[in-house]
């Protein structure tokens, strides 16, 4: 196994549905890592769906809009739809007047609305289940 | 030549000190002669205006700056120009009128040297400090004046900005901008600022920009437009642009903008309808997790 870490950005799954972010620093090796480990990931877990959430971005590039939009398209092609999730109003901003398009992405408000757009719906809590924590 | 000049300044601060009341009232019969004054003064501000400017130039002659620094340095005498000048501009007074009828105070002050000396040389460097000193009060009072009006210029158009972008609440999950006036760089950057940062608060899953009030479309507004419902959209919401008035509809056909990709309506009735329509999508998928659907 070849184990890329590189990242340090957990990728977890929720029933065929992925969940990761981007945190602030992405240099060009640590984004072929995550791209690396996101793609394996979504072929080994047969995930059909990605959720990625940049509420941590405080500025996006040229360079991490084109990985955004290389992610969606590997993702598509493994047969998974990604949504990019919690993009702050600033970074929007700065986007659009620098005229960078994240063509073909989806975006979502927040991870709650992008899980929900996935199709992933958060079951209502059975009455009188016993909750578990880590000390019992 | 230095020795020359200070005693013309004692000269003149003398004349100051002792005919004090009759340079007020000269200079003060000069600005109501010469028509300087607007009518929303009265005589005794005036004078009251010379008194407090006739005695902070006898101060300040009294120390040892040099003349042409001594409206800039001195505080007092600064504070008096600035605050005369100040007046008269909220008062409604021409910057012209404003700074002649601080030059007109030359006048009174060498008659007043007049009547103290008989020697043309003196009176003639009299004159020459008198010139200096008021000239340098004459462009403070000017400058002042620019300034005042143009700090009222800029409070009026940011007053304005904020009064022109409101963005309300229309349904859960709704927000509408309506604009009013010209969409330039700077509003539709005010527009985008509030607008993102509200989608971010409520959590709206729609945005409606309602253009009822702008008076025309040209490629730069259409420019502005899509940019702020590019960003609408990175946000991750949905943006509707209704109010698109048959003129207007017309106008954005002829100059060949390319408005296909964005959600557009006739009134903000109609974009409200879609607008809720596009929110309720989800909400019917989710029906079936969620039990509280009213």
């Amino acid at each position: 196994m070849t184990a890329p870490h590189a990242t340090g950005v957990p990728i977890l799954r929720l029933g065929d549905v992925l969940v990761t972010g981007l945190l602030n620093e992405l240099d060009d090796q640590s984004a072929v890592a995550f791209t690396d480990e996101l793609t394996e990931r979504i072929a080994a877990d047969g995930a059909r769906g990605v959720l990625i959430d940049i509420s941590r971005l405080e500025i996006i590039d040229s360079f991490v809009a084109r990985t955004l939009m290389e992610l969606t398209t590997m993702a598509r092609l493994l047969g998974a739809r990604v949504i990019v999730a919690g993009m702050r109003p600033a970074v929007a901003i700065t986007l659009v007047e620098l005229g960078l398009r994240l063509t073909g992405v989806e975006t979502a408000l927040n991870a709650e609305q992008g899980l929900t757009a996935l199709g992933w719906h958060r079951m209502p809590q059975p009455a009188g289940e016993v909750r578990r924590d880590a000390r019992r | 030549m230095n020795t020359s000049e200070s005693s013309v300044r004692d000269r003149l601060c003398e004349a100051l000190r002792e005919r004090e009341e009759e340079i007020a009232d000269r200079w003060v019969r000069l600005q109501l002669e010469q028509a300087v004054l607007s009518t929303d003064m009265s005589e005794h501000e005036v004078r009251e205006e010379a008194d407090l400017l006739i005695s902070a130039l006898a101060s300040g002659l009294a120390s040892d700056v040099p003349v042409e620094r001594l409206v800039a340095s001195r505080n007092e005498l600064r504070q008096t120009v600035i605050e005369l000048s100040l007046r008269r501009a909220r008062a409604g007074a021409s910057p012209t009128a404003t700074s002649m009828a601080v030059l007109s105070l030359k006048e009174a002050l060498l008659s007043a040297v007049q009547h103290t000396t008989r020697d043309s040389a003196e009176l003639f460097s009299a004159a020459i400090l008198v010139n200096r000193l008021l000239d340098a009060a004459g462009v403070l009072s000017f400058e002042t004046y620019v300034e005042g009006r143009e700090e009222i210029i800029q409070r009026q158009s940011r007053q304005l900005l904020e009064v022109s972008t409101p963005v309300v609440r229309l349904w859960r999950h709704v927000l509408a901008v309506p604009l009013i006036g010209t969409l330039d760089t700077a509003r539709t950057q005010v527009v985008m600022e509030s607008l993102l940062q509200a989608i971010q608060d409520d959590e709206a899953q729609v945005a409606i920009i309602d253009i009822t009030g702008v008076p025309a479309v040209d490629t730069a507004v259409a420019q502005h437009l899509m940019h702020t419902v590019n960003a609408v959209r990175l946000m991750g919401a949905d943006c509707v642009i209704s109010g698109i008035r048959p003129p207007i509809a017309q106008t954005i056909a002829q100059l060949g903008i390319d408005l296909s990709t964005i959600l557009t309506r006739a009134t903000l009735a109609d974009a409200l309808g879609a607008a809720i329509q596009l929110t309720d999508q989800p909400a019917v998928d989710a029906g079936t997790a969620r039990p509280v659907t009213a």
